[in-house]
């Protein structure tokens, strides 16, 4: 429960810090953190337009994709806090409904008929299916050093004792903010700001969607980010009491914004061909985990 | 002699061009682009003469300095053999003539229409119909991109034929704009209102367009326009030149999603369009520069406010390039992206920048010199990839030695004296051409005055005109992403082609 509403209570400011920290490093001064919001609470007011091409599968896909980001949040815990739902083997379940809400957005991007959506779907279908191998690597190397499979297991038996760990830690917080990259279509693997539809991968697929539909689409992005935030926190929060840990919690999602805001800032989109080989460098490090792992488990002689 | 010989702004009387049998006119203009590499094709156009459509040829040789003009009479019931099919340069303006006189060509490889004028010859032809390259491979796809830019600036359409993410074929069709510009110049005869249209021939190049207007009005009366006219005009042509590169390098870095490089260029640009606000009231410098006189002469103070803005621009400009030209992920995406090859831009007959980014030494600065280019010895940068990476890199280095001409000039600010006499009106029969060389190349207006010295032809080419082409050749077996910073890079005119 408590996970739940910290996550829902950064996702108000997430996004809006990530354009702030861009504004403020590009020399403007940027909207109010919480513009994002505003934005969404209007569309939320407004009605949805769809277009004669499209079928039913265009009108349910964006409750179901923001259902199925509900649902993944709803498995992960806060310290010693469990989430809503945990059970053995829910990061199985977290990724899958995470795809699950995937699916439906590549096919109602397909449903639109445009050249344009198609594009967009086949580029985000790929990515995601380049970035899961790395999430699966990280979280079975955590499953595998504490003998648990439910993300609350895993975070509580999780001890940082010796400096391996410790660099397990690190490598697995650097996987997962690239995951959470990747996953809510960011850069350097997309360009949220862009206008141009040819270069475009998440933001392409949702040309066609308005009003509250939009809405739920974007809010269902700001509480992705939130949820990756509220995962790489797990590993700090550790046995710490409330009262730390909660400003913690929090203090990592800003961190986390401004990590995102200033990788934006800084650097160019990659060249579309040169995605996958770098979604795959997050492989090689999450194996770098796994052979972390089996260092501390001394079952590498 | 089959042709005739002129300088840039130069007035000949028009039965001074021989006409020729078409048969010759073909093979010596085939022939002289064919054979000699410093001839490139500046303007062939056609006009109604005598019941039948005269067609004249402008080849520039930048050796020596000269134009070549010739001329043929043609009629649209005979079938005439193509230039194109031999040099594929000519393939735009051919093609503008079939639409606009409806001349035909038996071995034009390519003849559909190119901007759907009201006046066409043939009123069945609609953009609605517009004849594309397709396929029928189950295995590729189509896009189709527009006519409404993503970015909501002029329309144009894109149509790419696919493999994956790979780019076969692109095909760009222009024409939504039908503003006439061409003959409300025959239409207008107030002279001011001329040269209001001639500075809305493309907003982005109002002082290139407009300078190639006056310079050809003035040949056209005899007007010799004096020191200070001729470098404000210069001075305006170059400052130009430093706006529109820095911002397209602040588009080039928003296309790539470098958000510092994007806005610290965009901030760069700022003020020098805000400097002509100053010295003439409007940011595009509409206004400044007009036939025969000038209405801001430009004065020491002003000289003093653009020495302070330039010194503040040139080291944070320097600090900028220096950062995007070393930044890997920027580079990646610049480098062997949009590739024209040398061979491919002489084909094509390439003009300015994107002559210049293939190795081709072609400017009219140093060619046919105009204005006060003729005392500064220009020296054209070159560059020899073709690809995205050159185009940025010949903008930052033209900026850098625009303004190092604008320093040179403003060390010595001739005195205005305006002219007494007033402005006689064009000579009669007459033909005049005007070369300027425009921050996107070459820009080539030509004129053409009857019997009562009243304007019978104006032709406007833009270099756009023929450059889109080379985009088409510039994306292919790139990545359909890459296309809008090709696009960008480039920087081609919608409203230019279409007129």
């Amino acid at each position: 429960m408590l996970s739940l509403l910290l996550i829902l209570l950064a996702s108000l400011f997430f996004t809006g810090i990530i354009i702030r920290t861009k504004s403020l490093a590009s020399g403007r001064k940027g909207p109010g953190i919480f513009q994002p919001i505003s934005d969404v609470i209007r569309l939320f007011k407004k009605g949805a337009v769809y277009s004669e091409t499209t079928t039913f599968i265009f009108q349910i896909a964006p409750s179901i994709y923001f259902a199925s980001v509900i649902m993944a949040i709803l498995v992960i815990p806060f310290g010693t806090t469990k989430g809503i739902i945990s059970f053995n083997g829910d990061f199985v379940f977290f990724a899958y409904v995470l795809a699950l809400g995937k699916f439906l957005s590549i096919i109602s991007a397909l449903d639109t008929g445009s050249s344009f959506e198609g594009m967009g779907a086949s580029r985000e279908a790929l990515y995601s299916m380049f970035a899961e191998p790395a999430f699966f690597i990280l979280m079975g190397s955590f499953a595998l050093l504490t003998g648990h499979t439910s993300f609350y297991d895993i975070f509580n038996t999780l001890h940082f004792d010796s400096y391996i760990s410790y660099m397990l830690a690190a490598l697995a917080t650097f996987v997962l903010i690239m995951i959470g990259m990747i996953e809510n279509s960011r850069m350097p693997i997309d360009d949220p700001k862009t206008h141009l539809e040819l270069t475009m991968v998440h933001e392409v697929m949702i040309l066609d969607n308005s009003g509250f539909d939009l809405g739920l689409i974007l809010s269902a992005s700001y509480l992705k980010f939130a949820m990756y935030g509220a995962l790489i926190a797990n590993f700090f929060i550790d046995d710490l009491s409330f009262a730390i840990a909660i400003p913690l919690f929090f203090a990592i999602q800003i961190l986390f914004a401004i990590v995102v805001g200033v990788l934006e800032s800084f650097m160019a989109r990659f060249r579309m061909s040169h995605n996958p080989q770098y979604i795959f460098t997050l492989s090689s490090v999450a194996l770098l985990i796994f052979f972390g792992v089996l260092l501390v488990l001394e079952k590498l002689t | 002699m089959n042709y005739t010989t002129v300088k840039n702004n130069e007035r000949i009387q028009l039965s001074a061009i021989p006409e020729l049998e078409y048969e010759l006119f073909w093979e010596l203009n085939v022939l002289s682009l064919m054979s000699e590499e410093h001839n490139h094709c500046v303007n062939y156009f056609g006009f109604p003469y005598e019941e039948k459509i005269k067609l004249i040829c402008c080849i520039a040789n930048d050796e020596t300095h000269t134009i070549y003009v010739s001329s043929s009479l043609v009629n649209t019931s005979t079938h005439y053999p193509s230039f194109t099919s031999h040099v594929l340069a000519f393939e735009k303006f051919e093609r503008e003539i079939h639409e606009n006189f409806g001349v035909q060509y038996n071995n034009h490889p390519w003849l559909k229409p190119v901007r759907y004028a009201r006046n066409r010859a043939n009123q069945d032809e609609t953009i609605a119909t517009y004849p594309f390259y397709s396929i029928a491979s189950e295995e590729l796809h189509e896009v189709g991109v527009g006519p409404i830019h993503a970015g909501v600036i002029e329309p144009g359409h894109f149509r790419f034929i696919c493999n994956g993410e790979q780019i076969l074929h692109l095909e760009i069709q222009l024409g939504y704009q039908h503003r006439g510009v061409e003959s409300l110049f025959l239409k207008k005869d107030n002279l001011l209102q001329r040269t209001i249209l001639a500075e809305s021939i493309a907003g982005d190049t109002v002082v290139g367009h407009t300078t190639a207007f006056v310079n050809l009005w003035e040949t056209l009366c005899g007007f010799e326009a004096d020191w200070h006219l001729q470098f404000s005009r210069t001075l305006a042509l170059e400052l130009e030149r430093v706006a529109v590169h820095t911002g397209d390098l602040s588009a080039m870095c928003t296309d790539i999603a470098y958000q510092l490089g994007s806005s610290v260029f965009g901030r760069l640009r700022t003020p020098i369009i805000n400097y002509f606000q100053q010295w003439c009231g409007c940011r595009l410098a509409k206004s400044l520069i007009r036939v025969g006189k000038t209405n801001f002469v430009y004065t020491e103070e002003l000289a003093q406010i653009l020495l302070k803005i330039l010194d503040a621009y040139e080291p944070d400009f320097i600090e900028m390039c220096k950062e995007l030209f070393r930044l890997p992920s920027a580079l990646s995406r610049f480098e062997k992206t949009g590739v024209i090859s040398q061979d491919d831009a002489k084909k094509l007959g390439t003009v300015g920048m994107a002559a210049r980014m293939s190795g081709i030494n072609r400017d009219i600065r140093s060619s046919h010199p105009h204005d006060l280019y003729s005392e500064m010895q220009h020296e054209p940068i070159i560059k020899h990839h073709g690809d995205v990476y050159s185009r940025a890199q010949i903008r930052r280095e033209e900026i850098l030695q625009s303004i190092a001409n604008i320093r040179k000039l403003l060390q010595n600010i001739p005195a205005y004296s305006p002219s007494t006499l007033p402005l006689s009106s064009p000579t009669a029969n007459s033909f005049a051409l005007s070369l300027v060389e425009g921050w996107r190349g070459e820009i080539c207006h030509c004129a053409i005055t009857d019997e009562q010295g009243a304007l019978r032809c104006y032709k406007v080419k833009d270099p756009s005109f023929h450059n889109w082409l080379a985009l088409g050749l510039a994306v292919r077996n790139n990545e359909i992403s890459d296309f809008p910073i090709s696009n960008k890079s480039f920087d081609f005119s919608y409203c230019g082609h279409d007129l």
